[in-house]
């Protein structure tokens, strides 16, 4: 018994990780994904600067679901990295491309150079979002793990009909985000130019959104299982649905802060919908569900799911804390300095 | 196309590459909070021109660090699956810390670091600099303690039998401060000091040369030069407690290193090999040895023998030849780094470095060997511990993950030769263009619209 508490406290760490990661590296995909619709030197720049002091702090997140897995499932981190070869090395090579392009951008005066550096830096945002999107795409088909707990997949299943949507619906949600999240720190033209991307992009969102629910209550019935038991689960995509409006509406009446938040805790609920489908199935096996992956059967030891959660306990607090510092530093409009990006 | 062996090439090119750059952060990062405490006691705007050029090479350098270190620990799961089920109960946790108490510290305060100059206090920015150098020591602290749990394996126990084998924890403290750790994050603490101190040496040694902003470049030349040649003797005694810690708990290691295949006779004490040739066929080293010294040096007398590789089973001998000739390099390499320290000290004291162009130019060389003694220093004791990824618990062929294909492997390999290699000489480009330009003020990277004039 105290063993499972444990294990649900360890994949709701995992889980406000993903959520963490979701609402912080989505809005710095999401100025990547929009960055070419930026017209002129300037303008590109404001929008590196916007995630110029925060994108790596908020890239950790990544390393932090990657490490709880580690520690408190190892097995479906092995599982999941190995079975996902060439996915995670696609992934990796666009993690490294954001992260050099947006170092390397503005280091030197050449239009060439920051027209290129400004496309890599585009597509491989661009690729992470799909990517993640097709990850967890292919985490609701399920996948062929078998009883050695070990799934191998062809990159042609990886990019399935129903991945390829959720990769895409991803790439339109962080689109969404990280323009909300400009509106936040660009002013005059740009802002102005950026509002009227916005209403756009959450119609295209809620358009897939839409098309992917159906397509899944469909096909994964699974998803849907346990919210068509307890009824009450039902309040939880509706709610996120009224966060999205609200997005729109606070939009409208220019209160950007809000907006953000509202993204956010459309997110949040997105996620909820997920983990309500999947709970507790980490990793669900097509070829039977005994070999299916679960907090229950694919966890470490008490004794470390213990100190992981000592970790969470102090690191958490503290990571909040002296980042809530670091963001309110940077608040405010971006303004080109000589340290800029 | 054997996923193991493209396995293992892929998992020592990658971690080759990547060290470049977090020994640099971490040496850096010290350097930054001298200086920019100097401007601080002192008010020498000199000393804040200092920290804002190395600044955005520390930004560089990180930048890169962070980069390479996402392929290193999504290769533990992607390549590596079988050896991550084993161990992940054990250290898991200490990668956890790693995550939640180093990487957020170092990458959110850097943002203040780099871009906080006008938005916060000189001593609020100086806590952040702090705060960023802490962060990166700290990220040293749990990825060498999870390194040197696989050498010398406390506080565990192994659950369940055969492939479904796995070591879990018993004692949190047990396994971090396991017999090794506190030698080898030293060891590699300093290494890392090393490196920093001699990148600062090499570019502000440049700028002397070239007699460009002569008065600055004295400053880092002066903090460099001594602090490298301080942790170099500390490194001595480091290496010392080390090896002797290697020859305790992974004799064959030490066998190898050393090159020792036969166990002498009882008072009969082991000669060491200075330089040699290894024929691990006729199982002997030739070269020049010299009578009873390496005793002397891991048991302080020369009469007790060393285990010799006769007193490891064939089939748990690691390649013998390798692991003696990078042991043997990086030794040579700090040799080197010492007597050009020293020498470049000394002239800096007697103030005729600048007109000792030879010494200056060795300076600037330099700055390849600590990447020499790093590189050289973990082929040693990666390479020194097979066939065993967790010493005398799991080979590293039983890690491998079982559902890749050499394809793939080949595959991604490929991809990393090829992105590394660009990588690389962005690396070497932007960081020539900072040298070039020095520490001034008028920082002719800044905002030049380049599309002025155009559609």
């Amino acid at each position: 018994m105290e063993l499972q508490i444990f294990q649900i406290i360890i994949y709701t760490i995992a889980c406000a990780a993903l959520f963490f990661y979701l609402i912080l590296d989505g809005f710095d995909l999401g100025v990547g994904i929009l960055h070419l619709f930026a017209k002129g030197d300037k303008e590109r720049r404001i929008f590196l600067n916007a995630i110029g002091p925060v994108w790596d702090g908020n890239e950790v997140w990544l390393v932090i679901i990657g490490g709880v897995l580690f520690a408190g499932f190892p097995d479906v981190f092995g599982t999941l990295f190995s079975g996902f070869y060439t996915p995670v090395m696609i992934l990796l090579a666009g993690l490294i491309f954001r992260a050099v392009s947006i170092e390397v951008r503005s280091k030197h005066p050449s239009p060439k150079w920051r027209s290129i550096w400004d496309i890599v830096f585009a597509v491989a945002s661009i690729l992470i979002a799909a990517a993640v999107g097709a990850v967890l795409g292919n985490l609701v088909v399920g996948l062929p793990v078998n009883e050695d707990g070990h799934f191998t997949l062809s990159i042609f299943r990886f990019f399935g009909p129903y991945q390829l949507l959720l990769g895409v619906t991803a790439v339109a949600l962080f689109a969404m985000h990280g323009a909300v999240y400009l509106l936040m720190k660009t002013e005059d033209e740009l802002q102005e130019k950026l509002k009227n991307w916005v209403k756009p992009a959450i119609i295209a969102f809620l358009a897939l959104y839409l098309v992917l629910t159906v397509a899944t209550i469909a096909f994964f019935p699974e998803m849907v299982a346990t919210m068509n038991k307890y009824k009450f689960f039902y309040i939880v995509p509706v709610l996120g649905f009224v966060a999205l409006l609200n997005v729109a509406n606070m939009v409208a009446k220019e209160r950007f802060g809000r907006a953000f938040i509202s993204s956010c805790i459309a997110i949040l609920f997105l996620v909820a919908v997920y983990v309500i489908g999947t709970f507790p199935v980490l990793i669900r096996s097509t070829i039977s569900p005994e070999y299916s992956l679960t907090i229950f059967n694919s966890s470490s030891q008490i004794l470390t799911l213990k100190y992981l959660t000592l970790i969470a306990a102090i690191g958490v607090p503290l990571v909040i804390a002296y980042g809530t510092y670091i963001y309110r530093t940077f608040r405010g409009k971006v303004v080109l300095t000589e340290h800029s990006y | 196309m054997d996923p193991l062996f493209l396995s293992r090439v892929q998992f020592a090119l990658t971690s080759a590459f990547h060290y470049i750059y977090p020994p640099l952060s971490i040496g850096l990062g010290l350097f930054l909070v001298i200086i920019e405490g100097m401007y601080l006691k002192t008010g020498d705007e000199g000393y804040l021109k200092l920290t804002k050029f190395w600044a955005k090479i520390f930004g560089l350098t990180f930048a890169l660090g962070v980069a390479t270190g996402l392929v290193q620990v999504f290769g533990f799961g992607s390549n590596w699956a079988n050896y991550s089920r084993y161990v992940g109960d054990v250290f898991g946790s200490a990668l956890g810390a790693e995550g939640v108490f180093a990487f957020f510290l170092e990458a959110g305060f850097l943002g203040v670091v780099l871009f906080g100059w006008d938005r916060v206090s000189k001593e609020s920015h100086y806590l952040s600099t702090i705060l960023v150098c802490l962060g990166a020591h700290f990220s040293a602290i749990w990825i060498v303690v999870a390194n040197s749990w696989m050498q010398t394996p406390t506080g565990y126990k192994i659950i369940g039998e055969g492939a479904q084998a796995r070591a879990v924890v018993t004692n949190f403290l047990e396994m971090a401060l396991n017999p090794s750790s506190v030698d080898r994050l030293t060891h590699v603490i300093l290494g890392c000091w090393i490196t920093g101190a001699l990148l600062v040496v090499s570019v502000s040694a440049y700028h002397i040369l070239k007699k460009k902003h002569v008065d600055l470049a004295k400053r880092g030349l002066k903090i460099g030069l001594y602090g490298a040649l301080a942790v170099l003797v500390l490194q001595l005694y480091s290496a010392d407690v080390t090896a002797r810690g290697v020859a305790k708990h992974q004799p064959a290691k030490l066998a190898a290193m050393e090159g020792v295949f036969k166990t002498n006779p009882e008072g009969e004490g082991t000669a060491l090999t200075a330089i040699g040739y290894v024929d691990t066929k006729a199982e002997k080293v030739v070269g020049w040895k010299l009578p009873g010294l390496l005793s002397m040096l891991i048991y302080r007398n020369d009469k007790t023998p060393v285990p010799g590789l006769d007193q490891v089973p064939r089939d748990e001998w690691p390649n013998v030849q390798v692991v003696f000739q990078s042991y043997h390099l990086m030794i040579a390499a700090w040799g080197l780094m010492f007597v050009i320290a020293a020498v470049g000290a000394y002239k800096l004291k007697r103030k005729t470095i600048e007109k000792a162009p030879f010494v200056l130019w060795a300076l600037i060389l330099s700055v390849f060997l600590p990447h020499v003694a790093n590189f050289t220093g973990w082929m040693t004791a990666e390479v020194g511990r097979q066939p065993w990824v967790v010493y005398k618990l799991l080979k590293t062929a039983d890690g491998v993950s079982p559902n890749i294909t050499g394809g793939q492997v080949a595959g991604s390999i490929t991809m990393f030769v090829v992105i590394y290699t660009m990588l690389f000489a962005v690396f070497i480009f932007l960081l020539n263009n900072k040298i070039q330009l020095g520490p001034t003020d008028d920082d002719a990277s800044v905002y030049r619209d380049p599309y002025l004039g155009k559609k």
